[in-house]
């Protein structure tokens, strides 16, 4: 499978990162070379095998649906880079 | 002998005795950053004043490990300190709570010496990939600590702590501290609570110790474990004494060696000194037999895998609103979560950010994650059969002993190779233990 710029573009996009016009081909050289590696499990036989979610023993680990107060809301707002009247600020969305 | 270069473990027995007080330790600790340091580059804050400050307070022994020193990796949440994961992301990010393993040590009455350097956000095998600094080996200050745990590591070895804790997520305890020649112990996965660890790759992520023998390895892990409800992924098990396993006796523990970590891309010297503890072993009475555990690539493609799509989720998080980096150029919300992030993370997370999310997206999910997950399992019932057999497993460490600086940073695949005999046990949620077998 070969990585193409434009997947380079649209992959960048979901993760919300820019990539500069001169950066694309050295990001799809490294993915390259790492899918070219990992293409060793397609020799790995997995008929029949469960995938493992985590390592663990598939228990539900359940809690009362309870709110816990933190209790410092100033604590919490000291490392926004903007903040109003006790809110996170950010530019107008609508 | 200076005090600095005790275990602690030592140095109890000397307060135990009268011979020391606890002033002394942090003084001597203090004294020895101070001189080591500017080499070494271990840390990212040093908390020395606020250790002098606090030993003073101290003035009863009232728990076993109160006023002992310790360094903390800078991916571990201390209420009111900076935790910067080495990036430019978090560079002013102030705790403002503090991890489960913090809150274990406060109950102790420990003292910080501060935070240790590390490759950004633990993703990396040097510490070459901090944002900020690069740790040096304090053996031979040309080569890399290994990483990502690499301050952690070099600040035990250089004796500016008497114990650290790291995280391992492929390797990032082991591998430095077998680079630097100290004890690294990455625990069971689920044994020691990962709240306010900031997450790298959530089911591989474990803390662990860093120390210069074993028994302050086995003390220190009897500090951090035990069941936490804020992460549902510690488990609820009885807490046990891990200094009752020390014994100094090996005979009739069955050991496995398997022969794929003694092959190709394993350095010569790396396996005559692994075989030379083997047959040390051997004369004390163990059992040993070679046997095969044929998956160490595969593992590490698997690991490669899940860690970074697990980390393009985790670092989903950093968007420049409640906290963290944000940019200065932006008209829109979406300005900002693009420029913020794009600005915020080095080039290896977003290397990884890059590849985890390709894994993870429409078209190629099934074919890299999902295969991923399904081998993962396989990987898992290779160990359990092994573990029918033997009590454990024997390899070395880490491929190569410490590199030259600068060597290795510019090729990722290369880099990643580091990781090839430690993160297997990751990947099937096992302990593992990289001890010294040869010094200098």
């Amino acid at each position: 499978m070969v990585v193409s710029r434009e997947e380079i573009l649209h992959i960048a996009k979901l993760a919300d990162l820019n990539i500069k016009d001169e950066e694309i081909d050295e990001y799809a050289k490294n993915l390259q070379d790492i899918l070219n590696f990992v293409d060793i499990l397609n020799s790995v036989d997995t008929e029949n095998v469960e995938e493992s979610i985590g390592i663990a023993n598939n228990t539900n680990v359940f809690r009362k649906d309870e709110i816990k107060e933190f209790g410092n809301r100033d604590i919490l707002l000291q490392n926004a880079p903007e903040q109003e009247d006790g809110m996170f600020k950010i530019p107008k969305v609508i | 002998m200076e005090l600095y270069e005790l275990t602690v473990h030592e140095l109890l027995e000397k307060l135990d005795n009268n011979e020391i007080t606890l002033e002394d330790i942090t003084k001597s600790y203090v004294d020895r950053i101070n001189d080591k340091e500017k080499d070494v580059q271990a840390f990212v804050t040093i908390s020395d004043k606020e250790a002098l400050e606090k030993v003073k307070e101290i003035k009863e022994r009232n728990t076993k490990f109160a006023g002992i020193p310790i360094g903390i990796k800078d991916n571990m949440c201390i209420k009111g300190t900076k935790t910067t994961c080495s990036s430019k992301m978090l560079e002013n990010f102030v705790a403002p709570y503090n991890a489960t393993v913090i809150e274990k040590l406060n109950q102790e009455n420990m003292i910080y010496l501060g935070k240790l350097n590390m490759d950004e956000f633990a993703m990396g095998a040097s510490t070459e990939y901090s944002a900020f600094k690069k740790t040096k080996n304090p053996w031979n200050l040309n080569t890399v600590p290994g990483g990502s745990s690499g301050g952690s590591a070099a600040a035990v070895a250089a004796s500016m702590v008497p114990w650290a804790l790291g995280s391992d997520t492929g390797g990032s305890i082991r591998q430095p501290s077998s680079l630097c020649g100290v004890v690294g112990l990455k625990p069971t996965y689920g044994l020691v609570s990962r709240y306010g660890l900031v997450a790298f790759a959530s089911s591989l992520d474990q803390i662990g110790p860093i120390t210069k023998d074993v028994r302050d390895s086995a003390m220190l892990l009897n500090l951090i474990t035990g069941h936490d409800e804020k992460d549902s992924t510690s488990v609820d098990i009885e807490k046990k004494d891990y200094t009752k396993a020390l014994k100094e006796d090996v005979k009739g523990l069955k050991i496995g060696v398997p022969k794929e970590y003694f092959g190709e891309g394993i350095n010569e010297e790396v396996k005559k000194s692994v075989k030379e503890a083997i047959k040390k072993y051997e004369e004390m009475g163990a059992i040993v037999e070679e046997c095969s555990l044929d998956i160490a690539d595969e593992s590490l493609a698997v690991y490669y895998i899940i860690a970074c799509a697990e980390a393009s989720s985790n670092l989903g998080r950093f968007d420049g609103i409640r906290y963290g980096y944000r940019t200065k150029n932006f008209t829109s919300l979406k300005d900002i979560y693009r420029n913020s992030r794009s600005e915020g993370f080095g080039a290896e997370v977003k290397r990884r950010i890059i590849l985890g999310t390709y894994v993870l997206s429409s078209g190629y999910y099934d074919a890299y994650y999902k295969k991923a997950q399904k081998v993962r399992t396989v990987i898992r019932k290779e160990f359990e059969k092994l573990f029918e057999k033997y009590d454990v497993l024997l390899t070395p460490t880490s491929p190569t002993v410490a590199y030259e600086i600068g060597t290795k940073s510019n090729n990722p695949l290369e880099m990643y190779l580091a990781d090839l005999c430690t993160v297997t046990v990751n990947i099937a949620g096992l302990p593992g233990i990289s001890v010294p077998c040869r010094s200098r």
